[in-house]
């Protein structure tokens, strides 16, 4: 029987959690992915359980306490032995404008100071790179990002900001990410994104999943305007204007 | 509908909570205190999952423009319809242009409104439950109006309920989180032998407790967190996550608290005492 590559532990009365061995990189993401949409199809009812995927780990999550979860932990590992692997995991790209005007990237100057490095360059360096989406959480809409290049690893503010705006572009560690609405965080802000990754109204609510990527393109404060006034009136596409298929 | 003279402290509309949408970030919400909240709407003859009002610590004062049955449960709070004083577990009718006067709790925090029916504020991602950034809303405030379906011929078949109360039970029935392994012996200990008490950082996305566990350098990576999850921050502070909090999280997770410990913590307020009370997992 092929084996399974995790452990499979109790998180609660309703929620298994499921963690890969060794570091989270894509090939561990898109086992985490494609099991998971294996489970959905052929395993576990949506309509009873949740899953949430997020770098090397899997939490499954059923919706009722009922569910008599203990014995999952066995049938979990045949699952997986019938699994027939990720083949056929749909990864997207997208590119996302960034504004790195001084109004927007609050703490531009000071991480280009830390860093080293010329504005111009970092913001070159920031665009450089497909980060890998490893997960959604912390705020509806927020990506964990991975694949930021160690020029650019700077550590947290020292102290966090009370209140980030929303689109605010950040640095932290080996993470880059977007605040999708204004919160208190402690990421250093370099620019601002002026595409909303979040839409309640939407279903789904989000248009970039786990598994994709996301590439940065500097835009002027001119374009930023333009994209935000696109928002506003609704006229644009997010599947046609920023990524790599038009589905 | 009901017109909000008075909005209370803090009050916001949930039901069971959005399901189905963590993987992109969105925190479940839903009832703080569910058995209290459950028994409101049995009380109705309700679908569980019809919407309730959940007013925290200083109530709201309503005014109803069509005739409904309602009842409350959870935290016993001042209450009165007209100068009729109210009690809570309890199904009353009401006639159109009457006022309901919600004081302050007195024991407890959180005490639920249902009405016959449920209140029809709009579902966003599948729940009518008041999140900021999901719903409009955050929490109801003055001159809002807020729909329900009038009823006239609802005869409950119980009128009054008496039940055991969680409200004031300290122990928290738990079960070891995913990283309680990583902890030593006399952690352990430590946890389970004394009462910590409330911090004031409470509210409905969690709570922080006054006493420190102990400092430590467990890393791990960034995972999913539950409603109930106790995470241990690197200087020793322990959090619970409640029905508004974050879906994922960086901090060890320690310990799982089982849905009716959830309902005990939904009802404490800043310098209670409470203890983990560990469980075995079915």
């Amino acid at each position: 029987m092929k084996q399974s590559p995790f452990s499979v532990k109790r998180f609660g009365p309703n929620a298994l959690l499921l963690e890969w061995t060794g570091e989270a990189n894509d090939d561990v993401l898109f086992d985490v992915l494609g099991f998971a949409n294996f489970l959905k199809k052929q395993c576990l009812s949506e309509m009873d359980w949740e899953m949430v995927p997020v770098y090397n780990s899997l939490t499954l999550i059923n919706r009722n306490y009922s569910e008599p979860i203990g014995r999952l932990c066995l049938e979990i590992h045949d699952w997986y032995a019938i699994y027939p692997g990720p083949e056929d995991l749909i990864s997207r790209h997208w590119e996302l404008p960034v504004c790195y005007d001084p109004e927007f990237g609050l703490d531009l100057a000071e991480v280009s100071g830390q860093l080293g490095l010329e504005k111009k360059k970092l913001i070159e360096l920031h665009g450089n790179v497909k980060y890998r989406v490893f997960g959604l959480g912390f705020l509806p809409g927020f990506l964990y990002l991975g694949g930021v290049p160690e020029q650019l690893q700077i550590p947290r503010k020292s102290s966090p900001r009370i209140s980030v705006p929303k689109g605010s572009v950040g640095l932290a560690g080996f993470q880059t990410g977007i605040y999708p609405q204004s919160s208190p965080g402690g990421w250093n802000i370099i620019g601002n994104c002026p595409v909303p990754l979040f839409n309640a109204n939407q279903n789904p609510p989000c248009f970039i999943s786990a598994g994709d990527t996301v590439q940065f393109f500097s835009v002027s404060r001119a374009a930023y305007d333009l994209y935000r006034l696109e928002v506003e009136v609704g006229v644009y596409d997010n599947h046609k204007k920023f990524s790599n298929d038009s589905g | 509908m009901i017109r909000v003279k008075e909005a209370g402290f803090y009050s916001t509309i949930q039901d069971l909570g959005r399901f189905g949408f963590r993987h992109f970030g969105v925190p479940v919400s839903g009832v703080a205190d569910s058995v209290s909240a459950g028994r409101v709407n049995a009380l109705l003859e309700n679908n569980p999952e019809d919407a309730i009002l959940e007013m925290t610590m200083q109530g709201a004062v309503l005014e109803f423009t069509e005739p409904t049955s309602f009842c409350f449960g959870g935290a016993p709070m001042e209450l009165f319809l007209g100068k009729d004083p109210l009690e809570n577990d309890k199904v009353y009718r009401v006639l159109p242009n009457q006022i309901l006067y919600c004081g302050r709790a007195t024991k407890g925090l959180r005490t639920y409104l249902g009405i016959r029916g449920g209140f029809k504020v709009p579902k966003v991602l599948g729940s009518r439950s008041y999140f900021k950034t999901i719903t409009n809303k955050q929490a109801i405030e003055v001159g809002d109006t807020i729909k329900y379906l009038p009823d006239t011929t609802f005869e409950p078949k119980i009128l009054k309920w008496n039940h055991p109360e969680h409200i004031g039970q300290k122990n928290l029935r738990c079960t070891p989180g995913p990283e309680f392994q990583k902890l030593d012996q006399a952690v352990h200990e430590r946890l389970f032998n004394r009462t910590f008490s409330l911090g004031k950082e409470f509210n409905r996305m969690g709570c922080q407790l006054e006493e420190r566990l102990t400092e430590h350098a467990i890393r791990m990576v960034t995972s999913a967190t539950l409603p109930g999850t106790v995470q241990l921050t690197p200087s020793g502070k322990l959090i619970i996550l409640l029905c508004d909090g974050q879906t994922t999280g960086g901090y060890p997770r320690i310990l799982q608290l089982n849905p009716e410990a959830l309902a005990v913590l939904a009802q404490k307020r800043n310098g209670d005492p409470v203890f983990f009370d560990p469980v075995d997992l079915k």
